[in-house]
């Protein structure tokens, strides 16, 4: 086990990259400590897969190293690497047992028997298999399928991570729930690293300590939940997670404060634009616009349902907002006010963070 | 595929094909077993016989030994051409220009008509100017397809490994690229061995095409007719007069109705019989 | 490069495949005499007479229209019966249906030897005999199941929402098969027609005997050589070169589908 390192990784699929666009992986340090469980979140197309990929040594990187703790592994193939690897679509070995395909990795790396008897039984009692064992592996459910090729990942002793490629897709939406906390007290039991690559911010954010966010082969952030959801580093981050996602609203900034459509809006700290900016843009969360009696003036287009709450959708000049309510609160379509919290508005320029907090001025 | 409703009046649009198909199958097959159970000394005068010509040809060693030739032959090219044509698909590349070089040039015997398969064989075949019969007799093996049957035999089973083994690398390559790359990437990480990877994920995955390879490759190989006749004439003497030689020799050359429909509805019977083995099998495999 | 001993396999493979080949081609360009003046690995002498001959004699040439019109003939037919047929397969359950499906393959598995004289009798009662629409029909034996058979691969493949989103929209049947699932599964007709295609050219014994002189085949036309006009065999290896062209022609023209084709669209 060990701590893994991406060292200026670059990675293009062709073979003499030209522009931006030509690259998959445009740049990346990322560091993955030992024993965390980490999600890797971003859209399609963002090169998860890629980076995924590298680090299981399935694709060899353009440029950069891969190092698992002291050792450069970049040339490695993967079955030197000690890795294991969960697919978006269950794989197993449709004629073998239960059991055999638990055994298979061990058998193949030519550990002795007794010892394959064991660690089979300890991982198919903690993935509570151990029923079906001499069940032919092709007749099982997609839930119990992903299950058992996780377990070929953890029946090795030596496991350096394991990474899991979108595993949920083809579970039936009320055993997902159950399959994610499962997996998550496993991460808790075993300790070994885990990465879980997901479009779903749900999945993400529910299974990991911390998130890796990726948009068009960069890394936007790495942070925790929490830090995602508060301080998004980059305006994607903030569309991305939560839902509704942030409101960007696009500014200008004078006098230390921020203005859209006019109206002056407070940021967290006097706000004041880098130079060389040009776009320049508010972000606040929905949960933290309400409706008030002072504040910046609004008009109310649309209020929808949306459960324990009530998304309003609200207009300051022609720039849209959005607002979270309770769904005890009424509210009518027309004037109003919106009080929208300093402490979480915070500013962009050219989509990433502009630190404003006090003291951390240069 | 589940989902299908209930729709008599998809009758309708089966009708054309059964009728069709009807008429081409049941009126010979009518015509067939008319003629099995009768007698007939010339002038269109039957008489009746009952199961007679039966019993005589389950009894003669005549068929016995061409059912015999047949089997020996079907079983001979099935055991030489799955496993090669499994193993030619395995060396294909997968992607890149030289993929439809090979499917092209693999599929070329699949479309020359059968007597030129003959034809082309035999030419090759000739001892003296052929260039497969000149190259073994120069290189001192002592080959001569219309003298010694067994090299009629050897000539008949190459001839038949050159025609069809296309056919079962080309659906056997048809399955293996159908196998998502996860498979074999997870076998990498679990440290699977080539042979490993043909064993657990490869060949499970081709079950159901080498199925369908083996059902088309013993109902044509069964039924061959046009090759061997072209090429030995089933001869020398009776060597290589598989079942079909001997069928078409007693009916049209002795023009023993007979005993020819017996023959007809007997051989037609096995073939049947082993394809609805196959069939319960591959469908039985296919529900699970 | 790795993987080396695979391709020298498949080299060798495809030698084997192309040598019997070369060797007709390299006696349809033979004198006669050279041919029988002994062994000869190029033509020595290069002629085309063997060419000329067939494409001058009407006997000769008339061989070859006269397979092609059947062959086409065939083709047409039994794809045009096993579109709705397949479909029916593909979408509906109707009494018999399994039974149907296996009493249509079972016709594949119908040896052309069992039904040659039948055949003659049939064709012969109904006054079809030497007529190219008989061998079309008597081809449709074995072509009709298997078009079926390939083309209700194909057609389960396409999702039954394809159907229901277009009758919601208010199209007819024929107006809905023709105009969208048909382009759906243009692949899957091509497959078929190039299988209808290739057994029907290929097949000699029941063209040979329900045909005499008007639509006698091409291949017919060979047997006849090659044992009455004694040992002709540069004009034998002439005539199969060039029965090989059209089958040569049609895998070019199918050589992206043949992988997935000869799946027969189950993979």
């Amino acid at each position: 086990m060990a701590q893994i390192r991406l060292d200026n990784l670059r990675h293009s699929y062709m073979r003499a990259p030209k522009s931006d666009a030509d690259w998959a992986l445009k740049r990346l340090d990322v560091v993955w400590d030992d024993g965390g469980a980490y999600a890797l979140l971003g859209p399609s197309g963002c090169g998860k897969s890629t980076l995924l990929n590298i680090i299981s040594g399935l694709v060899r990187p353009s440029e950069g190293r891969v190092l698992f703790g002291d050792t450069d592994v970049t040339d490695l193939p993967p079955d030197r690497r000690n890795i294991a690897q969960v697919f978006q679509f269950p794989v197993i070995y449709d004629t073998m047992t239960v059991h055999d395909n638990l055994a298979f990795p061990l058998r193949n790396r030519g550990v002795e028997a007794r010892h394959v008897e064991t660690r089979v039984g300890e991982i198919a009692s903690m993935l509570e298999l151990t029923d079906l064992l001499d069940r032919r592996a092709a007749g099982l459910t997609p839930d119990l399928k992903q299950k058992l090729s996780l377990g070929r990942g953890l029946v090795r002793d030596d496991v350096n991570v394991i990474m899991f490629d979108e595993p949920l897709t083809v579970i039936d939406p009320h055993l997902k729930w159950r399959l994610r906390s499962k997996l998550k007290e496993l991460h808790y039991n075993v300790r070994v690293t885990m990465i879980y690559v997901t479009h779903d911010q749900t999945e993400a954010l529910t299974f990991a300590d911390r998130v890796v966010v990726m948009e068009e082969g960069e890394v936007v952030q790495i942070g925790t939940p929490v830090e995602l959801f508060e301080r998004p580093q980059h305006t994607f981050v903030g569309h991305f997670i939560g839902s509704p996602g942030m409101n960007v609203l696009p500014c200008e900034v004078r006098d230390g404060a921020a203005f859209v459509g006019g109206e002056r809006i407070t940021t967290e700290g006097p706000a004041k634009a880098p130079a060389g900016a040009n776009r320049l843009e508010v972000g606040v969360r929905p949960e933290h616009v309400q409706i008030a009696n002072e504040g910046v003036p609004a008009e109310v287009v649309n209020v929808a349902d949306a459960g324990r709450y009530r998304v309003v959708d609200a207009r300051i000049g022609d720039i849209r907002i959005n607002a979270l309510m309770s769904e005890n609160d009424t509210i009518a379509a027309g004037p109003t006010r919106l009080s929208i919290d300093p402490a979480h508005t915070r500013l962009y320029a050219d989509g990433w963070l502009v630190d404003t907090r006090q003291g951390t001025e240069p | 595929m589940s989902g299908k409703t209930d729709n008599q009046r998809a009758w309708f649009l089966v009708l054309p094909v059964v009728l069709l198909v009807a008429f081409n199958a049941l009126v010979p097959l009518m015509t067939v077993v008319n003629y099995s159970v009768q007698e007939t000394f010339g002038n269109n005068i039957f008489f009746w016989h009952g199961v007679g010509w039966f019993q005589d040809l389950l009894r003669s060693e005549r068929f016995h030994a061409a059912l015999g030739r047949q089997l020996l032959f079907t079983f001979t090219i099935l055991l030489i051409e799955v496993p090669l044509g499994v193993a030619i698909a395995l060396c294909m590349p997968k992607k890149g220009i030289w993929v439809s070089v090979c499917l092209v040039l693999m599929a070329l015997p699949l479309l020359v008509p059968w007597n030129v398969v003959g034809a082309m064989w035999n030419i090759f075949a000739l001892p003296d100017i052929g260039l497969l019969g000149w190259s073994l007799n120069t290189l001192g093996f002592e080959y001569n397809m219309t003298q010694q049957p067994l090299s009629a035999w050897i000539t008949l089973v190459v001839m038949d490994v050159w025609h069809w083994t296309s056919l079962v690398a080309l659906l056997a390559y048809a399955g293996l690229i159908a196998i998502p790359e996860a498979y074999y990437q997870a076998a990498k990480i679990d440290g699977a061995k080539a042979w490993a990877v043909f064993r657990y994920i490869q060949l499970p995955k081709l079950g159901r095409v080498l199925t369908i390879a083996l059902l088309l490759r013993f109902m044509d190989s069964f039924m061959i007719y046009t090759e061997p006749f072209v090429l030995t004439g089933g001869g020398p003497g009776n060597a290589t007069t598989l079942l079909s030689i001997d069928l078409v020799k007693i009916a049209l050359g002795q023009f023993d109705l007979g005993p020819a429909a017996a023959m007809s509805i007997i051989y037609f019977l096995i073939t049947l019989a082993i394809c609805w083995v196959f069939y319960t099998l591959m469908t039985r495999n296919e529900a699970r | 490069m790795r993987a080396r001993l695979p391709t020298v396999a498949l080299i060798l493979y495809i030698v084997f495949l192309m040598l019997p080949i070369y060797w007709l081609v390299a006696m349809s360009f033979k004198t006669t005499n050279e041919i029988l003046g002994g062994f000869t690995l190029f033509p020595q002498v290069w002629t085309l007479e063997n060419y000329l001959t067939i494409l001058t004699d009407p006997t000769w040439y008339w061989g070859y229209i006269n397979s092609i019109i059947y062959v086409t003939l065939n083709t047409v037919l039994a794809i045009a019966v096993a579109l709705p047929a397949a479909y029916a397969f593909s979408r509906y359950r109707f009494l018999g249906d399994k039974h149907l499906f296996f009493w249509l393959l079972t016709n594949r598995m119908a040896p052309p030897a069992v039904f040659a004289l039948p055949f003659f009798q049939l064709y012969s009662a109904i006054g079809l005999f030497d007529t190219h629409i008989a061998v079309a029909l008597a081809h449709c034996l074995f072509n009709i199941p298997l078009a079926v058979w390939i083309l209700e691969g194909f057609m389960s493949g396409v999702p039954k929402e394809l159907d229901e989103t277009a009758y919601v929209d208010g199209y007819s049947f024929p107006h809905f098969f023709t105009r969208i699932f048909l382009p759906n599964i243009s692949s899957g007709v091509g497959v078929a027609a190039f299988f209808c295609f290739m057994f029907s050219w290929v097949e000699m014994l029941l063209a040979k005997t329900l045909t005499a002189v008007e639509a006698k085949p091409i291949v017919a036309t060979m047997t006849r050589t090659a044992s009455t006009a004694g040992y002709d065999l540069g004009l034998l290896a002439a005539a199969g070169v060039l029965t090989i062209i059209p089958g040569a022609i049609v895998i070019y023209f199918v050589r992206n589908y043949i992988a997935r084709g000869f799946a027969l669209g189950r993979v």
